[in-house]
């Protein structure tokens, strides 16, 4: 209980908002960010779910990718990065993406939006200078990468999400799961994404460092909207059975193990029209045709308490299986959650096994994910 | 009542020893969720990791304060861990102690010096 040293951290565009909402503020990627207000990480998780909730994910990278010749060939270029389909996604739409590595691991996950002449990009905060530097050294014939350092990003997630945001952007409520659209605002020009990281509605908002206080300030204001922190986050990402980079997948885990095939589009698998032709492409199809060796899985802790990350997971004989890469306790499931990886046959929803929790193997049932159906506006 | 530097706090009650964390540890923890308790009739010594406390967000151990015996403990807080936050000071006391010597309190922060302790 400790204060946790500032030194060296940078500080988000709405810093003195988090401090003047109550936020307490941690370090984490680099950044000083609010990991909860006085609501607490419990009221804040369970008020997302039932009404709104804005999150400051100003921390993340926001990269532009401008073609330098055509469009199809920073297209091409893009998609040799990853094993994604992205000829194929349409203007105005989004697409989860994941770059990998020559051995098919995971270098970061990532969101992509075409927007029409160019590509945005939205990266996790620990990777972006990684990231960025990696598209500039692939891109660097194709594409000016942008790297934006003045604009902020905030998430409005929740049921009353639609409804708090159009009242200020009208648009917003034509806008379906994974559109993405400008608007001219009196905050700026806006780009909105109807997506998010929660496993509900919501919309992820781009906008000018200058009007972001206006807007989060204005949405605050909403009845229904409350501020949240990143301990919630990272609760409702759980439940939803979301990885997150650097836990759940990193550069040992391949998108296969990961159970992320969903986002490896027919076209870029063996048999597709743009099939291989992306880093660490001959262990993904590989694992793709005969299955990996591990897979990450769902785990339901079958007493109260919670198996953390590094929980060692067992077979009832003993065998060693595997770990717990993400864990706590769901608020709106209200029972201990988490997921991990385990050998593939141990991988089949039902499958009990054991978790070493303080030196004491306990029962945790493999289990299908998400824990909390997604509500998203398809 | 005393304060340990780790946040428990210590009532005499009859020949024996209340433990719990203070109002402040609960804040800090944020929502409690999950409660270990250790086994009644267990000698421990002062330092002894004797509960597991889970909050949302990380879990924490609550050390023995004394050397002595758990005589009894709160197994209403293993079905409702909420109490943590709720009344941390009274219901929801962890487990009681038999010491040798009560005077051994003696060497603990007062409800001041805690509270200059906490700032």
């Amino acid at each position: 209980m400790t204060d946790h040293t500032t030194e060296g951290l940078k500080r988000l565009a709405l810093h003195d908002l988090h401090v003047a909402l109550g936020g307490k503020m941690v370090p984490f990627a680099g950044y000083e960010m609010p990991v909860q207000y006085p609501a607490g990480v419990m009221t804040e998780h369970l008020h997302t779910r039932a009404q709104a909730g804005l999150f400051d994910v100003s921390h993340m990278g926001q990269v532009i990718l401008r073609p330098k010749g055509d469009m199809a060939a920073l297209v091409a270029g893009f998609e040799a990065l990853m094993p994604v389909d992205v000829a194929g996604l349409p203007e105005g739409r989004q697409r989860y993406g994941l770059f990998t590595n020559e051995q098919g691991g995971i270098l970061d996950d990532l969101m992509f939006a075409n927007p029409g002449d160019h590509l945005f990009v939205v990266v996790n905060a620990a990777c972006k200078a990684a990231d960025v530097a990696h598209m500039q050294a692939h891109l660097a014939e194709v594409a000016e990468v942008e790297h934006l350092t003045d604009r902020a990003l905030l998430a409005l997630q929740g049921p009353g999400a639609e409804a708090a945001l159009s009242a200020w952007v009208p648009g917003v409520a034509e806008m379906r799961f994974m559109d993405v659209r400008v608007f001219d605002t009196l905050f700026g020009p806006m780009w909105v994404s109807r997506s998010g990281y929660t496993g509900e509605d919501g919309f992820e908002i781009s906008v000018p460092e200058g009007g972001a206080e206006g807007l989060a300030r204005t949405l605050l204001a909403t009845p229904g909207v409350m501020p949240i922190g990143l301990g919630a986050r990272d609760s409702l990402r759980l439940e939803a059975g979301l990885c997150l980079y650097g836990h759940d997948i990193d550069t040992g885990t391949s998108p296969v193990e990961a159970g992320l095939t969903w986002a490896i589009q027919k076209a870029r698998r063996t048999g597709g029209a743009r099939a291989g032709g992306f880093p660490g492409a001959e262990r993904i199809l590989r694992e793709l045709a005969e299955g990996p060796e591990r897979l990450r899985v769902g785990l339901a802790p079958q007493t109260r308490a919670p198996m953390r990350e590094g929980t060692a997971l067992f077979s009832p004989d003993g065998t060693p299986l595997g770990e717990v890469t993400s864990g706590g306790f769901g608020p709106s499931v209200q029972a201990p959650i988490a997921m991990g990886y385990v050998a593939a046959s141990h991988a089949a929803p039902g499958t009990a096994l054991e978790g070493e929790v303080r030196g004491k193997r306990m029962a945790v049932t493999v289990t299908p994910l998400p824990f909390q159906l997604t509500t998203y506006k398809r | 009542m005393k304060y340990t530097k780790e946040h428990e706090w210590m009532r005499v009650e009859g020949d024996l020893v209340v433990v719990g964390i203070t109002e402040h540890a609960a804040t800090q923890l944020g929502d409690v969720v999950f409660v270990e308790l250790p086994e009644t009739e267990t000698m421990v010594a002062e330092g002894d990791e004797v509960c597991v406390i889970e909050s949302v967000k990380a879990a924490s151990d609550i050390l023995a304060p004394l050397d002595g015996e758990i005589v009894e403990v709160n197994t209403k807080l293993v079905d409702k861990p909420a109490l943590v936050n709720e009344d941390p000071t009274g219901e929801a006391w962890f487990f009681k102690m038999k010491i040798d010597d009560l005077a051994a309190l003696d060497d603990y922060m007062d409800e001041d010096e805690y509270a200059d302790f906490i700032g």
